[in-house]
């Protein structure tokens, strides 16, 4: 889960790119090794089993799929699948392979390699998270090979927005294994060392062509240097030694800004949400009075106006962050309920409401009902400075209203033991990374049976009512074919989450980049792989002579 | 012998500043000016101010105190502790010896960055940022008794063999009267010089632990959390001295370090 609650894939909506750089009188050269650095080494190389941001990055450069999002348009695309049909009852899709189509070793791709990787895919021993949604269907899911080059998918029942999740699914040769290939993206995997880097080699047999008619893609080869530390990250792109960034962090995006402006972008809102949420689970080892305060709508939706969101967004995020309105990205216009407004920063309602529930202030200090002083803790993820920061200004705000507040840095494993397994902590600060427009890839987060339903994981039924009815939109928003009753469904979950602020939203972060002027043909977009989705394509202004660096 | 003097005062002057930090600083030093964040020197605030809008010279004092005061208490319990088990095993020699040494040997070949990280593990998560620092200390003076109790073992064995304190024995003196007149002050320049080690180490250990995420936390300052900020000076394209002002925590812990250094042994040798 890294510094993200959940990794979800699929459609997106808003368009937030930036114009290419302005080369566009140069003919693209081929060769040269483009360098960046990833933040933690992939855990798998196997694509149907990657749930962490490095190994879905090696998954989107190196695998192929059937459909893909063009991050830049926000549409879907035909890739392996030159064409398709969805039957009028939705439970069919048949899709149309692209012909001479190869693997990186030469051989073909096939029906049989599609419907192999579906059934790998739904195999319950494998757990792979691209087929969660597929796994829940009722009937199941199976494939068929029509000819060599058709295959259909048969669903027990319509799925909504069945082709986006082909974004995330790469195919893979019937007799191959997994982890080592052979390939069907732009490049392959070619070298490893662990905890230093990662080769990925142009595919020799990528199908695509530039407008030319030239083999793509231009770059020889991919060097993914794994660095943890983002500060020697920038201090590398600064030396010439990486090409790219992305997800930079803010105060390293106004530095290096002062020294290149010309070198980073600040694409826009990006998806992904910062908040808190308080402990709310039964079986959290609290005292009954903190577990009573947790519970209380008032005591969140107090913690919540009293946080200055704007402060955040200005001083820890340096105006590159916009204060958060609830669970959707304003980035999100398909889903966004135009009716929710970010909530006011207003310390003295806060205290009014807290009054109305019993706490009262006496002399610096908030008290509850029954006299204990209102203290807590706040765990976060150490060594993010802007959470650590986020966490100080949340600190200094609730004292202001009386609240003494200990901020927690901890290791991620540390974190994610007490808020998975053994639920002791008080709140926690934490991001939500999202690369889906769709709500229903959030069905982990909001449904109350879900692991990832942070606040109060895997009910068995749900504990207030309005999880109960968050729950039923939910099961609408999954079984609905209509767009506009899938809409009010998930409206609905919003209103409840800001209404009842089981996570207190506070910041949507912005997309920030850096890009070498050594590298051309970038696009960056505010989603994953914002300056990489169209790799293929990207080409070093000095070429082959890159490589001998 | 002018070196020595002058580092003397200084170590003083900033004794002296860092207890009167807060009586002396402009600001409180948790305080957020949100309005004025990583402001360059100023009247309002000399230094500037950080990220967050806090003053950094108010921080700075305030982190003296947690440096300079803390370091040498957790240092003298660390002296005190090593003096006691060393004087014991050289009196006693045999098992008790044994034990001990083993003991230290034990001690110092125990990986102290894993043990700190496992007891701040277990540290409750509501700990007020003064417990995470008189937790970072204490641990620092645990496991700080080892090396000093070696040295000082071989001094007081050394001394209770020497002449002087043979013809004392000799001439009918107990062995509490031997230890306390003619031990103890042989040995009070090892004590010192161990003392006068012990505090720089500290110091830099505390910095250390802290910028590693392992020692004091926000909202306290020390100088370890300010030497975390410095480290972004790193990633910036302006020249070093253009922001000399943030290079003030590295120049304190040099200058007290090196006054430590130079005070200590010089009095050892006189």
């Amino acid at each position: 889960m890294k510094a993200a609650l959940v990794h979800a894939s699929g459609l997106l909506l808003a368009a937030l790119t930036l114009p290419v750089p302005t080369v566009q009188a140069q003919a693209p050269k081929r060769g040269g090794e483009l360098r960046l650095a990833i933040q933690a080494e992939p855990r798998t190389f196997d694509p149907a089993q990657a749930t962490d941001e490095p190994s879905e990055l090696v998954r989107y450069l190196t695998g192929g799929v059937l459909v893909r999002l063009n991050r830049a348009t926000q549409k879907l695309e035909p890739e392996l699948a030159e064409s398709w049909t969805l039957s009028k009852d939705g439970k069919v899709l048949t899709l149309r392979l692209r012909p001479g189509v190869r693997f990186s070793n030469g051989a073909t791709l096939q029906a049989r390699d599609v419907c192999a990787t579906f059934t790998r895919l739904m195999d319950p021993a494998l757990d792979a998270p691209g087929a969660e949604v597929f796994r829940t269907i009722q009937g199941g899911m199976r494939c068929e090979t029509r000819d060599t080059q058709t295959v259909a998918l048969r669903f027990g029942e319509p799925v909504p927005g069945v082709l986006r999740l082909l974004d995330d699914i790469a195919i893979q040769a019937a007799a191959s294994d997994p982890a080592h290939g052979p390939w069907l993206g732009p490049f392959l995997v070619s070298q490893h060392r662990a905890g230093s880097f990662i080769t990925l080699a142009r595919n020799p047999h990528y199908w695509k062509r530039d407008s030319q008619g030239g083999q793509l893609p231009y770059l020889d080869s991919i060097r993914l240097e794994i660095q943890r530390n983002r500060d020697f990250e920038l201090m590398r792109f600064r030396n010439g030694e990486l090409h790219l960034v992305n997800n930079l962090d803010p105060v390293l995006f106004e530095r290096l800004q002062t020294a290149s402006p010309s070198l980073v972008r600040d694409v826009g809102i990006a998806l992904d949400t910062e908040q808190v949420w308080f402990n709310q689970a039964p079986a959290a080892p609290l005292p009954p009075h903190k577990k009573a305060w947790f519970a209380s709508t008032a005591f969140r939706r107090a913690i919540s106006l009293a946080i200055n969101r704007q402060d955040i967004a200005r001083v820890v995020f340096k105006g590159h962050a916009t204060p958060a309105l609830g669970p959707v990205s304003p980035a999100n216009r398909a889903w966004i309920h135009a009716g929710l407004a970010a909530p006011a920063y207003d310390p003295k309602a806060a205290l009014a409401s807290l009054a109305r529930s019993g706490f009262q202030l006496r002399g610096n200090t908030l008290i509850d009902n029954t006299g204990n002083p209102v203290e807590f803790s706040i765990i976060t993820n150490a060594g993010n400075r802007t959470r650590e920061q986020m966490g100080a200004m949340i600190q200094d705000d609730l004292k202001k209203i009386g609240m003494r507040v200990s901020v927690a840095p901890l290791d991620f494993p540390s974190l994610i033991g007490r808020i998975a397994k053994t639920y002791d902590y008080d709140a926690c600060l934490l991001g939500l990374v999202m690369t889906d427009l769709d709500p229903i890839a959030q069905s982990q987060v909001w449904l109350s049976s879900g692991p990832q339903h942070q606040w109060n994981p895997g009910q068995s039924t749900p504990q207030t009512p309005w999880e109960a009815e968050i729950d039923r939109s939910m099961r609408l928003l999954a079984v609905e074919a209509s767009p506009a009753a899938r809409k009010r469904a998930f409206d609905r979950v919003q209103e409840i989450v800001v209404e009842q602020a089981p996570f207190i939203y506070l910041v949507n972060r912005h997309a920030l980049v850096a890009v070498s002027q050594e590298v051309r043909g970038v696009q960056p977009v505010v989603l994953r792989p914002q300056t990489l989705w169209n790799v293929e394509r990207l080409w070093l202004a000095s070429g082959a002579q890159v490589s001998q660096r | 012998m002018i070196a020595r003097r002058i580092c003397a005062s200084l170590l003083l002057m900033l004794f002296i500043i860092s207890a009167a930090a807060p009586w002396i600083a402009p600001h409180p030093p948790e305080q957020q000016y949100r309005e004025s964040t990583n402001a360059p020197p100023s009247p309002s605030f000399p230094l500037g101010t950080d990220d967050l809008g806090r003053d950094r010279l108010s921080r700075l004092l305030h982190a003296g105190r947690i440096s300079m005061l803390l370091a040498p208490v957790a240092a003298l319990v660390s002296v005190g502790v090593a003096a006691l088990i060393g004087g014991l095993c050289a009196a006693t020699s045999g098992l008790l010896d044994r034990v001990f040494m083993g003991a230290a040997d034990l001690t110092l070949s125990v990986p102290w960055l894993m043990l700190l990280l496992t007891v701040r593990a277990l540290l409750p998560l509501d700990v007020t940022p003064w417990i995470s620092l008189l937790v970072t200390f204490a641990l620092l003076a645990v496991v700080g008794w080892a090396a000093p109790a070696r040295v000082i073992r071989a001094s007081v064995a050394a001394t209770l063999r020497s002449n002087y304190a043979m013809a004392a024995r000799a001439r009918g003196a107990g062995y509490w009267r031997v230890l306390l007149k003619h031990v103890l002050p042989g040995t009070r320049p090892i004590l010192t010089a161990q003392f006068g080690s012990t505090v720089p180490v500290f110091i830099l250990a505390e910095a250390n632990l802290t910028v590693l995420g392992l020692g004091v936390v926000e909202p306290a300052a020390s100088w370890g959390t300010l030497l975390k900020e410095v480290g972004m000076l790193a990633t910036t394209s302006q020249p070093l001295l253009a922001q000399y002002w943030l290079l003030a925590p590295i120049g304190l812990v040099v200058v007290s370090v090196l006054c430590w250094n130079v005070v200590f042994p010089a009095r050892l040798t006189t």
